[in-house]
């Protein structure tokens, strides 16, 4: 992996080397007022502790601390880099035909009088569909052939239950029993025992589509934001509360003791996997060679964050996040479907841009998918109700950038209840995704995959 | 008999305890063993038929000592909640409160008004122990449930499903079970007329039902033919026969890890039917059920651990930090993350634990020690009694203890020789061992 001027000495190689270099030497205790101690590249959290007339200040990253980080760092250096997929989730249903709208359908505006979008970037692909104006950034990146199509992705019998749907993608069948999610069972096959890094939500929760039955995995808001306070307690006597929590982990036979002690040891293993990354007064401890839109939402900042995490070297393999943004939209859906849309893939954008940057883009994958598409004909308030297929999106260098299945057309494509018909199985998708990019077998990840043809999605 | 079994053992403290914690937000000091000293049944029914409602400890205020605004300040409404979990003497009722704000997952993202937020949580803590059927109905034309799942869009112009759908899947009968998509679209028919105004700079006004909004014509629901209208509709979902079952799960998942066995389930399902779909009998079944008191620990939620730590302590709601709090550890109130509420058995994980890090800062806040002039012993085992003593000493296993005590040895033991150490991280360690012990897994599941 190329050193990179971009990465506050975040790069791999240096920070290996700093690891090591720090592993095992205790930090010097310094006065106030003094620099932090140059090439350390750890936050520097101050407490000043007026007692007996002394005054300490210490750093937050302590011996015991970057001794696990070593061996964290070790783990990870000993293993290639591995293929990375990234997916987002539009909740709520996006609607298919006006993030593609076939403008070029002549029952498109029967359908939709007052939701039909007109202008926006034409589709190459398909003369009938014309992009979103607010997906610009996804026309651009498709231009560049960076961006693979499923017009009318989904299942056939669609359930338009959000929590059902959502379901079957989550754990990639049509099965309302299964509990892991389809990149859970990829990483217990693959993953280690030890680092929760390997499937990681950049969100409030956890995704259940990460869901394992035996490995880690860990979800955080950004890498800059996973710190731990305690009133009162500094230094030496902090680090080593901060190392007990990993201890509270080991626990007996009560199911409810282990799912709380078994989080406090992940907590434990990912808060030294994310100490170099912790920041300062306010600002995260990496910068970005692109910038992000401007947002109150998070997802621009955690897509940095996570560009600068692969940057870093950190061992990532499957990463969900929630796209920004309100798609349910069975009322005022115009102004509501844009404002999402415009944040979610100008986001995208600048992360691809990001990783391009970093000469990272050959190794990650982008996955953006929803739970069902939306109805085709609008409904009375100005919105549409659930419907059947949807539109989802593999963005990549190495995306192959060429449509998976058609757009059926709103004649011959809608099903009996007006909803858009599937010419792409999601289950065929995720078995194109386990197979070409993640290079696994997609049968021992998804029950009875095997009756789907496989797309061609990668190059 | 009712043939629901109940719990034989002993009904101790340890017992009375997680009943409180399943029925409610945990013990204040003395409280479980008063619990325990009435027996199983008598203690059971201080909790289905409390006595009148008295407010326990401080008045609840915020950072600056100003009441709470929960009608109109960001946060409030959560915090004015939280201070109504600490200091009620209805604890089942406020928790019954909570399960159906989870089962009817309104969230403010939606309804944009944290008045009708707060009725709605005033109609369901009206009805938290009254009839499901009656519920249902009051929800249903329910403003904040109107707004949120486009109750008053749908008339008969323009038909709109979203509330149709979630009151079969989510409300009454679950996915798939026993209901089709033409279901759904009559349903929605059903359930027209409801209206409202929009106000510039007040909002959503003027609820109402509009004869001339709903659609009157004959709708097929469940093979049934008639002229239905909003009423009928939650009448008929809650006839329908995959209810009774979806009703008795659901709400034992609410205070039980492990599902009801076949038996179980059938028992309390004729109990629900036989006392007219009645949520009291139901509760008070599962209360005192062997599974309770016999099986795993559950984690409790957000909400229920931070409430329960202040109650533990008698400590009072003096910040709305715990708005924001609540939101990290996965638990902001009037804020679901979608119509099928939270998932209650995926609380935990390594940003939501986090959360609970810092709800405990902000708890142990007023406690902390100062090192520069408290005084605790240079004894490990002592500081972990003291600590212990300081949340009432709960009970924590072998493998707890040992980390606890491990912790304190090591930190007296970087001390070394040095008098100011010795003195000052003997107190931080006091400070360090309260906070571990309020995210130890013995505080997180009960």
């Amino acid at each position: 992996m190329s050193d990179c001027n971009h990465c506050v000495g975040l790069s791999r190689s240096r920070f290996l080397h700093r690891a090591a270099a720090e592993a095992g030497r205790g930090l010097p205790a310094i006065e106030p007022g003094m620099p932090a101690p140059a090439g350390t590249g750890l936050s520097r959290r101050s407490f000043l502790a007026h007692s007996a007339g002394a005054a300490l200040a210490v750093y937050g990253a302590s011996k015991l601390g970057l001794r696990a980080l070593d061996e964290g760092i070790a783990a990870a250096a000993s293993s290639p880099a591995q293929p990375v997929i990234v997916s987002v989730f539009l909740e709520g249903g996006a609607d298919a035909l006006s993030v593609l709208s076939p403008q070029g359908d002549p029952l498109y505006k029967k359908l939709r009088p007052h939701l039909a979008l007109s202008g926006g970037p034409a589709f190459s692909e398909d003369d009938r569909l014309h992009w979103h104006p607010a997906a610009a950034a996804l026309a651009t990146l498709h231009s560049e052939k960076k961006v693979t199509v499923m017009p009318a992705v989904g299942y056939t019998n669609a359930d338009q239950s959000h929590f059902t749907s959502r379901h079957y993608w989550e754990v990639g069948a049509t099965s309302t029993a299964l509990r892991t999610g389809w990149l859970g069972r990829y990483l217990d096959r693959v993953g280690l025992a030890d680092n929760p890094l390997q499937g990681l939500s950049l969100d409030d929760t956890l995704a259940p589509a990460l869901a394992t039955a035996k490995m880690p995995v860990s979800s955080i808001d950004g890498p800059d934001q996973y710190d731990f306070w305690s009133n009162r307690v500094w230094g030496e006597v902090e680090d080593r509360m901060l190392a007990a929590i990993g201890a509270l982990g080991l626990q007996p036979t009560d199911a409810g003791l282990q799912a709380a002690g078994g989080v406090a040891a992940q907590v434990d293993r990912l808060r030294t996997q994310l100490l170099p990354f912790q920041g300062q007064d306010g600002k995260p401890g990496y910068t970005s060679p692109v910038a992000y839109p401007k947002s109150d939402d998070a997802f621009p900042r955690r897509l940095a964050g996570l560009a600068a995490m692969l940057g870093a070297g950190l061992p990532l393999r499957c990463v969900a996040l929630s796209a920004p943004g309100q798609y349910d939209t069975h009322s005022d859906q115009a102004a509501s479907l844009a404002s999402g849309l415009q944040l979610t893939t100008d986001s995208l954008l600048a992360f691809q841009r990001d990783l391009e940057a970093r000469g990272l883009a050959d190794r990650v994958l982008v996955h953006v998918w929803s739970e069902f598409g939306r109805r085709a004909g609008e409904n009375g308030s100005g919105g549409t109700d659930h419907g059947a297929a949807g539109v989802g999106f593999l963005v990549g260098t190495r995306a192959k950038g060429t449509m998976v299945g058609e757009f059926p057309g709103l004649k011959a494509g809608l099903d009996e209840e007006g909803n858009v018909k599937a010419t792409s199985d999601f289950r065929a998708v995720y078995a194109g995704v386990l197979e070409q990019w993640l290079g696994t077998d997609a049968a021992a990840v998804l029950p009875g995959v095997d009756s789907f043809a496989r797309p061609a999605l990668v190059k | 008999m009712s043939g629901v079994a109940t719990f034989a053992g002993s009904f101790d403290v340890a017992q009375a305890e997680r009943l409180l914690w399943r029925a409610g937000f945990g013990p204040r000091k003395g409280e479980a063993e008063a619990l325990a000293r009435l027996g199983l049944d008598n203690a059971v029914h201080t909790l289905t038929y409390p006595d009148r409602e008295q407010l326990v400890g401080p008045a609840p205020k915020d950072e600056k000592g100003r009441p709470l605004a929960p009608y109109d300040a960001w946060g409030h409404d959560h915090v004015w909640w939280i201070d109504r979990m600490v200091r009620t003497s209805r604890p089942l009722v406020e928790r019954m409160t909570l399960v159906w704000h989870d089962w009817f997952a309104t969230s403010d993202a939606g309804v944009n008004s944290q008045r009708l937020m707060l009725n709605q949580n005033q109609l369901l803590r009206q009805h938290a122990l009254g009839s499901f059927p009656e519920l249902l109905t009051q929800v249903t034309k329910d403003p904040a449930m109107l707004l949120w799942l486009n109750g008053s869009d749908n008339s008969k112009w323009s038909p709109n499903e979203n509330y149709a759908r979630e009151m079969l899947e989510l409300f009454t009968l679950g996915a798939g079970r026993g209901y089709t998509e033409s279901d759904v679209r009559q349903n929605a028919r059903a359930l027209t007329g409801f209206r409202n105004d929009w106000k510039r700079g007040v909002g959503s006004v003027n609820f109402r039902y509009d004869p001339s909004a709903h659609d009157a014509g004959t709708k097929t629901i469940f093979h049934k033919r008639g002229a239905f209208t909003w009423k009928d509709s939650a009448r008929l979902a809650v006839l329908q026969p995959n209810h009774p079952s979806f009703f008795v799960t659901k709400l034992w998942s609410y205070f039980v890890p492990t599902p009801p066995d076949d038996a179980t389930r059938r028992a309390l399902e004729r109990m629900y039917v036989t006392s007219d779909k009645r949520i009291k009998p139901v509760v008070t079944a599962i209360l005192k059920h062997p599974a309770l008191y016999d099986g795993p620990r559950m984690v409790k939620s957000p909400a229920v651990f931070n409430a329960g730590l202040l109650r533990l302590l008698a400590r009072g709601v003096d910040t709305t930090a715990y708005a924001w709090l609540g939101s990290m550890a996965g638990q902001r109130l009037f804020s679901p993350p979608n119509v099928a509420g939270w998932d209650e058995s995926r609380w935990l994980d390594t940003a939501t634990w986090r959360g609970r890090w810092w709800i405990a800062t902000y708890v142990l806040k007023p406690y902390a020690l100062d090192p520069s002039t408290a005084t605790q012993p240079f004894d490990a085992q002592a500081l972990l009694d003291a600590a212990l003593d300081f949340w009432n000493k709960p009970t924590l296993g072998d493998a707890t203890r040992s980390a606890l005590l491990g912790f304190a040895q090591s930190a007296l033991g970087d001390a070394g020789r040095t008098s100011w150490k010795r003195k000052q991280y003997a107190v931080m360690a006091q400070n360090a061992l309260r906070h571990l012990i309020a995210v130890s897994p013995e505080m997180q599941a009960a």
